[in-house]
């Protein structure tokens, strides 16, 4: 197979955009995150997000996070048209900072959770989740 | 009030004093997400349940605030903690202002 | 920028999405409690065509295979219980619900698994929606109910959930026969612009991809089923009709004697595996 430079070039772009994409979080997802942590800084460490690497359909996945110690966690599906997905607010009798819930994402994308620890700090979990386009529509 | 919204909940009928135990919720809800067109090319109105509460005998277990990309029939899994008999109450908030409960009582073993 | 680069592109796109298309092993038990058979040996008239039949739930992902296994997971579970109030209600003139001639819907376990059957009074093969109506016009005096619509595919998903675990067991000789004939004939031939028979797709290449999706073997022991991508409970007809437009032919309607012929004919394909519905799927 030969390439012209222009469509080399091309390729590169491709390559660039895929790169980037699933690593970019929208402005709207920034501004979410701002306003739930004031800004600060968040750790690697501290929130475990489990969502599957592949959704069969982006209308029904199921998700888990888990963050020992938190006192809320917030979900966000960064490539969504509104990137809020839900905010969990733990009270004293939740057994365990953790939560399951079945949400909607509107393609392929980041799917983010950040917990605020009780000592005021911020961790932070990402998991890309491929969303397929199915097959037969049926 | 939306129609059909008919909330289900799974909590063991006892416990031992200070166990944890799992609880599942689904409520029967389209979850509008305020996104879709109609056939005439209209935007269809939001219409969402936008909170839910889970509290045992008036303490907070969980209170989750809820955005259009929760799934329809919104369903959550989580845990809490029983220090002693007594009920749990979970609650849901309808943006058209409904809001439908339930409660569950819980017996120590 | 030309077809090649653009091939480039679509292949660097496609890569990480390939994945395996074989159904797995794993084992279906409902509420730790209901064994599920979902993998059988083909019933004899299938065996020229394959050895094994599968349900659709081994082609799904962990994810939505585990939706599946427990009641209160299944969304499908919520229109059952819709159907469970309307088992008890009187309707029509004649002041009766389904409960006073038939008793608790629990004791109408093994039902489902005999449909689509024939009828020696109506002269006709007739499924269970067929039935129910029949049960709605000419018992109850209440009005029929629109095939695979709301009210119907809840009670058929009602009758299908008391009878999970109960080999499918449809009757394909006798009277039948004429109509299982008619339903092989619709299997086996190839329609619509694309030129497809159902078995192009669930026969010659289950276990293949067909663009991101698994191909099954189209068995319906897990009907109605609910679907991830609409929400909610779907009928095998709505299927049916769903398969044929893909194939870009003009298609039967739900409830048409082409369907209930194909029902037949495809349900006894599956004759050995579990009733399985209201099964989850994507």
């Amino acid at each position: 197979m030969e390439f012209s430079r222009r469509d080399t070039l091309a390729l590169g772009l491709g390559a660039a955009v895929l790169t980037v994409l699933p690593f970019s979080v929208s402005a709207a997802a920034e501004d979410a995150i701002a306003e739930f942590t004031g800004g600060a800084d968040m750790a690697d460490t501290g929130v475990e997000l489990t969502a599957p690497e592949i959704a069969e359909n982006g209308n029904t996945v199921p998700v888990e996070v888990s963050a020992p110690g938190a006192t809320a966690i917030m979900l966000l599906a960064t490539g969504n048209p509104t990137p809020g997905v839900a905010t969990f607010n733990f009270g004293p009798l939740a057994a365990a900072q953790a939560a399951s819930t079945r949400i909607r994402l509107a393609g392929t994308q980041d799917v983010v959770a950040i917990a605020k620890m009780a000592d005021g700090s911020f961790a932070k979990a990402s998991s890309t989740v491929k969303v397929t386009i199915g097959g037969c529509g049926g | 009030m939306a129609s059909g919204v008919k909330p289900r909940v799974k909590v063991p009928k006892t416990a031992a004093a200070g166990d944890a135990i799992t609880i599942k919720t689904l409520i029967s809800h389209k979850m509008e997400s305020g996104q879709r067109k109609d056939k005439e090319g209209n935007l269809i109105p939001r219409s969402i349940i936008n909170r839910f509460t889970c509290e045992f005998n008036g303490q907070s277990v969980v209170d989750v605030t809820m955005e259009p990309a929760i799934s329809t029939n919104p369903y959550f899994q989580f845990e809490a903690t029983v220090p002693e008999a007594g009920d749990f109450v979970f609650t849901w908030y309808d943006d058209d202002g409904s809001v439908y409960d339930t409660t569950k009582p819980i017996k120590i073993a | 920028m030309n077809y090649k680069a653009i091939t480039a592109i679509a292949a660097m796109l496609t890569l990480p999405l390939a994945a395996h298309a074989d159904p797995d092993d794993d084992t279906l038990v409902i509420n730790e409690d209901i064994e599920i058979v979902t993998k059988t040996a083909a019933p004899a008239h299938l065996q020229d065509a394959m050895d094994e039949i599968m349900s659709g739930w081994h082609f799904r992902s962990d994810e939505t295979q585990a939706m599946e296994m427990d009641d209160f997971d299944n969304p499908g579970m919520v229109f059952v219980e819709k159907a469970l109030v309307a088992w008890d209600t009187a309707d029509g003139t004649e002041g009766k619900s389904c409960a006073d001639c038939h008793g608790a819907a629990d004791d109408m376990a093994g039902v489902k698994a005999t449909y689509p059957k024939w009828n020696e009074a109506a002269g006709e093969v007739r499924t269970l929606q067929m039935q129910m109506n029949d049960c709605r016009e000419n018992r109850m005096g209440a009005d029929a109910w629109k095939y695979d619509a709301g009210a119907a595919i809840d009670m058929e998903a009602l009758l299908s959930a008391v009878s999970r675990g109960l080999p499918v067991n449809v009757a394909i000789d006798g009277p039948a026969q004429s109509t299982w004939e008619q339903g092989k004939d619709l299997y086996y031939a190839r329609t619509g612009q694309l030129d497809l028979s159902c078995a192009s797709c669930h026969e010659e290449n289950y276990g293949n991809m067909i663009r991101a999706d698994h191909l099954s073997q189209g068995q319906v022991n897990g009907f109605p089923t609910y679907r991830l991508k609409n929400t909610k409970l779907n009928g095998i007809h709505s299927r049916f009709k769903g398969c044929v437009r893909d194939t870009r032919a003009e298609t039967y309607k739900p409830g048409s004697p082409e369907f209930v012929a194909l029902e037949l004919y495809v349900t006894s394909r599956g004759n050995g595996l579990s009733v399985e519905g209201p099964s989850v799927r994507n």
